[in-house]
């Protein structure tokens, strides 16, 4: 449990495609590193490498697939506590984050019970090792978070608190249901080995119901010894527990304890329970007594239960002020010279001293994956628990952290998508942070391109928009897909890259004589309007369509507003006066029958605007002229 | 409606797809399939929410998916259909479109048959977005603007039209055993007519304001003139492709790109949208409703009443109405939530009977086995 904790693990990789001998360069990147072989060489002359690169990372947490399942629920827990009720006063909203708080370890819980089936089953050594640790971690976590809960986010008064304090050790000391089991089965549970090492655990944690129903089994071996399993039982069960939901005081209480105490302390005084050792122990047990508690070590594990325990037995009563002059000691005591403080014991004395700071600092510091420190400070943060603690750069820790977790979920090529509501509710730099990351998400397909793009649009990031869009149309003109480039740049309003599209297609017109993706532009609708470029592919498309339903008149006006109206590129103005000549010819666009006056003096007007622009612009051939005149 | 519980399944799902169930039973849909994207190595997976041996069936974890099997896809499933009862057809993001056969006893899945690069540009990968099945004819369409059609038993491509499309293709179904509709990212429904030799389509539909793009698209069961389309702007457009353009009825649904529609398949009258914005719509319309028909009825189109002498082809007119009739207010149509608020984007649903799944991009599946339908 304790050494896993530790950061620090260093392991050797040989990378097999680098050549021995060669010295190698890297750099790191945000969950990886990068390296590539250099020109020098330890010995002897440099001589040309590989032009290979080599990409080293870590093959653990975010890629396992059962911690996915943490990261993806939390982040729905996470998304939900950020709205809760804004209208609520404070000290409403306590129930509802001492829930969110019990969601968060309940996911850690099922993570946990996943990975320990995974463990068991697991034919593979290493990876039973690799899977244990993982659990551990997991585990040490919860105990943490749990503690957190009690003394942070409940707040429990004194009274309260020690239940508190009880569940929190019996939630995380599940042998002791584990040794009773083994021991009912037996065939003489009162005369198995573990009997009495049952017994006594029960006590310790304050289980008395269940410790007075396995005496009542020993009871019955010893029917001399009647009376003094009477007596204990007696004692065990008029043990009090503060009930906050009575109407008893806590002085009251605390009178009510004292006399019980007196009254198990005179029966150890004359020797009730001399004849049987167990129960004289149990006794003390009952009374505090430090040195018998210090005796069931092995029992107890850890020193924060032997804290617990030892509060249980001498003050109930205890104030959360208080807490940590015990928590000192009592880790102190129970801790010998021998056996080295962990990191995980500091990170509890922390809890207990109520420096939120330094448990959240030691825990970053211990854990090599932001989500915890980043999930449990934003609970703490949202309860006000945390003073603005203002770091060099200005933002505050609750940011700094979550910014941190999710640069990191940034990185992995499918949670990306959960990293930007975290982005959202950082404040400060969140969408700083968001508009640097979201350009660097691969876009393999049209569809992921469309995600990342409702991403930026829905936060006004015009800039990535049209960026991402640029990237998309580019690919799409490359393989030749007009229809798609055009659709990327209707999206992003890119009126230059409408244009280069349009001019694509009048391109291939020129070379051509015949339009491509006529379903294209056929159906361009108010998209036209984009680029001018675009108006007149699509306007120069309409006349073709046009004349060749022999609707002259409509063609020519049609075109003389193609030419008057000056969108026309320079470029393409041969091809509207070749398209102009027939037109000329045609008798109808000039014949009687012509529906209005209008064709009469278009047809008028087209002369005098080709007459304009040779004489003017001179940029119509001497052969044109010929013919015209 | 019956709370509903999401199965967290360490991978970002794309597609939802019911097993078929046999129409004469009237058993409920037991077994799903579900493809991933996004992923390094994506998977499909068959899950199961029957009763297995008697095996989960204590309170509270009735229902709860478990998985039968699964098998590594290359590139993202971008679609998933099933052929028949054992196989499955995929369209990948590498462009290839993949059968895959499941074999019950060992409870495995395996490769049938594959087209690699069905879809590619001439130097690179097109994903091929969608793909549709009428056993044993498979048609796909990709982002290639290419419409690619095979035949289950046969090694090679049976028919492909080039350039079918300028723009991409982002979804195919059929309208009648030889015609099949696709729409694409100008805003444009095509209809294809697979018997006719020539590379261009039979009719061109489009909206008459923007051309949003649109994503997907589902055929009234009775009705085979009557489609639903779904676009970039989370519209609902109802279409009558016997009309000459624009759709008959168009309904604010969602607020970002609408990925899938489904008409439920044995009651029309319900219509289930998914979106972007992490919603899961329930369209209900009365088939009581008072509406005259649909030509005269707050329709797009004017000066149409040349069809008003058509009688819709079979089945109740008030029917057709009611999802053809333009004006939402006006009509019985109720629309209600699915799914807790607050999830990531739905990519994909899909209806049968009274069970209902879907898969979010927070990778979560989501079953509901009491729809009311």
């Amino acid at each position: 449990l304790y050494s896993s904790l530790v950061m620090l693990s260093t392991t050797l990789f040989e990378i097999p495609a680098v050549s021995t001998g060669k010295h190698m360069g890297f750099a790191w990147g945000p969950g990886d590193i990068l390296v590539y072989e250099t020109l020098y060489k330890a010995k002897g002359a440099s001589s040309s490498g590989s032009s290979l690169i080599h990409e080293v990372r870590k093959d653990e947490d975010i890629y396992s697939p059962i911690l996915r399942k943490l990261f993806n629920e939390s982040h729905h827990i996470f998304v939900g506590l950020q709205t809760v009720g804004e209208d609520v006063p404070s000290k409403n909203k306590k129930p509802q984050f001492v829930s969110i708080s019990k969601n968060y370890r309940s996911v850690i819980r099922a993570c946990m019970e996943e990975l320990q089936q995974l463990a068991v089953l697991t034919k593979d050594a290493e990876a039973a090792t690799r899977l244990g640790n993982q659990v551990s971690i997991l585990l040490a976590i919860e105990l943490i978070w749990n503690l957190c809960e009690v003394l942070f986010i409940d707040a429990a008064p004194a009274g309260s608190l020690l239940l508190h304090l009880l569940d929190w050790v019996r939630l995380h000391k599940a042998d002791v249901d584990e040794k009773t089991r083994e021991v009912l089965q037996s065939e003489s549970p009162a005369e198995h080995h573990n009997y009495w090492d049952v017994v006594v655990s029960y006590v310790l944690q304050g289980r008395v119901e269940e410790a007075r129903q396995m005496l009542v089994k020993q009871a019955n071996l010893h029917p001399a010894a009647r009376g003094m399993f009477k007596l204990m039982d007696k004692l065990l069960s008029k043990m009090p527990f503060y009930n906050p939901r009575s109407t008893q005081t806590l002085t009251e209480f605390d009178v009510i304890w004292r006399h019980w105490h007196e009254e198990v302390d005179r029966c150890l005084q004359d020797n009730s329970f001399s004849s049987n050792q167990h129960l004289e122990f149990i006794c003390k047990i009952l009374l505090g007594d430090e040195d018998s508690l210090l005796e069931c070590k092995d029992l107890l594990g850890t020193w924060y239960h032997f804290l617990v325990t030892r509060l249980l037995f001498c003050h109930p009563t205890v104030k959360p002020t208080d807490l940590h002059y015990y928590a000192q000691s009592c880790m102190t005591m129970f801790l010998d010279s021998r056996s080295v403080s962990e990191p995980l014991d500091s990170i509890l004395l922390a809890s207990f001293e109520f420096d939120i700071h330094q448990v959240i600092k030691d825990c970053s510091i211990v854990l090599n994956n932001w989500w915890f420190v980043a999930h449990l400070t934003d609970l703490l943060d949202h309860c006000k628990l945390l003073q603005s603690h203002n770091l060099h750069f200005g933002s505050n820790l609750r940011e700094f952290l979550l910014l941190e977790y999710a640069s990191g979920l940034f990185t992995h090529h499918s949670l990306w998508q959960l990293a930007v509501d975290y982005f959202d509710h950082c404040p400060e730099f969140g969408r700083v942070y968001l508009e640097l990351q979201i350009e660097r998400v691969p876009l393999e397909t049209e569809r992921k391109a469309l995600k990342v793009l409702r991403v930026c649009e829905e936060r006004q990031m015009s800039e990535q928009v049209r960026s991402i869009c640029k990237i998309m149309a580019t690919r799409a003109l490359r393989n030749n897909r007009l229809g798609s480039a055009l659709s990327w740049s209707i999206r992003a309003k890119d009126a230059a890259f409408a244009t280069l599209i349009s001019e694509r297609f009048l391109q291939d017109y020129s070379t051509r004589g015949t339009f491509s993706d006529l379903d294209l532009i056929d159906n361009l609708g108010p998209s036209m309007l984009l680029s001018n470029r675009l108006t007149f592919l699509g306007k120069y498309r309409e006349f073709h369509r046009l004349y060749g339903q022999k609707h002259f008149s409509k063609a020519a006006k049609l075109l003389l507003s193609l030419m008057t109206a000056k969108i026309a590129p320079q470029s393409f103005w041969m091809t509207l006066l070749t398209d102009a000549l027939p037109l000329l010819e045609q008798k109808e666009v000039i014949s009687p029958h012509a529906l209005s006056s209008c064709s009469k003096s278009a047809h008028q007007s087209l002369w005098d605007v080709l007459v304009t622009k040779i004489v003017g612009d001179g940029c119509v051939c001497a052969a044109y002229s010929r013919s015209l005149s | 409606m019956e709370s509903v519980n999401a199965k967290y399944v360490s991978q970002k799902v794309s597609r939802t797809r019911w097993r078929p169930v046999s129409v004469s039973s009237f058993q409920q849909p037991e077994i799903f399939a579900t493809g991933s994207w996004d992923n390094e190595d994506n998977k499909v997976s068959l899950w199961s929410i029957g009763n297995y041996g008697g095996l989960g069936m204590e309170d509270g974890f009735e229902g709860d998916p478990q998985l039968l099997c699964d098998i590594k896809h290359d590139g993202d499933v971008l679609d998933l259909q099933f052929l028949d009862q054992e196989r499955i057809v995929t369209a990948s993001s590498t462009g290839g479109v993949t059968i895959l056969r499941h074999h019950p006893n060992s409870q495995t899945l395996s490769v049938s048959h594959q087209w690699e690069r069905a879809h590619r540009y001439p130097c690179d990968n097109a994903p091929c977005t969608s793909v549709v099945c009428s056993s044993p004819e498979i048609v796909s369409v990709g982002e290639d603007g290419r419409i690619v059609v095979f035949r289950a038993d046969q090694e090679g491509v049976c028919r492909v039209i080039e350039n079918a499309d300028s723009s991409t293709i982002h979804a195919v179904t059929y309208l009648r055993t030889t015609e099949v509709l696709t729409v694409n990212s100008i805003g444009q429904l095509k209809l294809w007519d697979l018997r006719q030799q020539g590379g261009s389509p039979s009719k061109i539909l489009s909206l008459s304001g923007d051309r949003v793009p649109l994503h997907c698209v589902d055929r009234h069961p009775n009705q085979q003139h009557v489609v639903a389309t779904g676009g970039q702007d989370g519209t609902l457009c109802i279409w009558d492709v016997r009309e000459e353009s624009s759709p008959v009825a168009l309904m604010e649904a969602h607020s970002a790109e609408m990925w899938e529609v489904h008409f439920h398949p044995t009651n029309p009258d319900h219509l289930f949208t998914c979106s972007e914005d992490g919603s899961l719509l329930h369209w209900e319309t009365s088939s009581h409703s008072d509406m005259p028909s649909l030509l005269h009825e707050g329709s797009r189109n004017s000066g149409v009443t040349s069809r008003s002498a058509m009688a819709p082809a079979g089945g109740n007119k008030s029917l057709i109405s009611a999802w053809l009739s333009g004006d939402s207010s006006k009509s019985c149509l109720k629309t209600s939530h699915m799914l807790p608020s607050q999830t990531l984007s739905v990519n994909s649903l899909d209806v049968l009977g009274q069970c209902l799944v879907c898969g979010t991009d927070g990778e979560a599946i989501f079953v509901n086995r009491q729809v009311l339908v």
